[in-house]
């Protein structure tokens, strides 16, 4: 598994900007669940956005969300604001669907520390959100 | 199409049959904190059991443990549907310990309760991947229904093929709109009450009677 790169400001990190990780579906493709949610939750946790090309799966959301909740801590993470569109009602998704190797399409998915994104608005097919510095 | 809904239609038939009688349906009641579960949770068991599950109040994360309420027997139109109501931690992605220092909470206690909140979530997400076999999603009407968390665990209930009945809870609020839940989830059927009030019960025993009956 190859690490995330450094991706620093030149003149090191001055804590005036928010580093943005967009990762392909590329490079998550060979990832297991839990390697996925590792990428997420440790590029959440040190202050990064890190936005997903083709989203999780629901059972690996629910996983995400599992592994988020054991890892807040007081004062320290409080854990993640996250946004992807609305589930359509794909026929793909029913249960026959995955049975013949449908998976329903995945959605471009927002992640960061809930402490630093807020979301302002959102509908089946807008996501407005405010990213603001630690 | 027609061979396929058939062949999924066999497969939710043979799926059904493997329910016994004698082993009641877990009914998990799942949604955002504050949203009402415990309050709808506790009216089914007093209604049909004569008790309370848990306490209920305004302080969110109230319910930080699932808690189950065994051989509910619901009566309608002569039959008796017998589940399991589970009654569930809302759900959500952060827990932030400082928002309960607003409800005149001590730093300590609220640092508990906190930790105690987010190990009932890991719980509740676990219990809806493997303990449930049907959902119940409550909805506070007088909240924006578009969030994170209610797409996620809709979609998440959806992709475990689980019959979900959508609430609709606090219509006795004035700010309640039933319409927006509507316009939120048009796949499912969405069913208004109150369950502080006990306004429309009628029909929710009767949706629960025909979603797990």
């Amino acid at each position: 598994m190859r690490a995330m790169p450094e991706a620093k400001h030149p003149d090191g990190d001055d804590g005036t900007g928010v580093q943005i990780d967009m990762i392909s579906a590329e490079r998550m493709d060979g990832k297991t669940t839990m390697e996925k949610i590792r990428t997420i939750l440790d590029g959440v946790r040190e202050g990064n956005i890190v936005i997903l090309e083709s989203g999780l799966t629901p059972d690996e959301e629910s996983r995400l969300i599992e592994v988020t909740m054991t890892e807040i801590s007081p004062d320290e993470f409080n854990g993640i604001e996250i946004e992807t569109y609305p589930q359509s009602k794909a026929d793909d998704s029913s249960l026959l669907g995955r049975l013949m190797g449908r998976e329903e399409t995945k959605k471009l998915t927002v992640i960061g520390p809930a402490n630093q994104i807020e979301t302002l608005h959102k509908d089946e097919t807008l996501i407005s959100a405010l990213v603001s510095r630690k | 199409m027609g061979l396929l809904t058939n062949l999924k239609d066999s497969i939710s038939r043979a799926a059904s049959t493997l329910f016994s009688e004698e082993d009641p349906k877990r009914i998990g009641i799942y949604g955002p904190p504050n949203a009402g579960k415990t309050t709808l949770a506790n009216r089914i068991a007093r209604d049909w059991t004569g008790d309370a599950v848990g306490p209920e109040s305004h302080v969110p994360h109230e319910t930080r443990r699932a808690r189950r309420k065994e051989n509910v027997e619901i009566e309608r139109d002569g039959k008796t549907v017998t589940i399991d109501i589970v009654d569930t931690p809302g759900v959500t992605t952060k827990v932030d310990y400082t928002e309960f220092l607003e409800h005149d909470m001590e730093k300590d206690d609220a640092v508990r309760r906190s930790r105690e909140a987010t190990e009932g979530v890991a719980e509740a997400m676990h219990w809806l991947r493997e303990d449930v076999d049907g959902v119940i999603y409550v909805l506070d009407a007088a909240e924006d229904p578009f969030t994170q968390v209610n797409t996620m665990l809709i979609g998440i209930i959806e992709s475990q093929d689980l019959p979900v009945l959508i609430l609709a809870n606090k219509i006795d609020l004035e700010e309640a709109s039933v319409q927006r839940i509507r316009n939120a989830f048009p796949q499912h059927e969405t069913t208004p009450l109150s369950a502080l009030e006990g306004d429309n019960m009628d029909e929710v025993y009767d949706q629960i009677a025909e979603y797990f009956g």
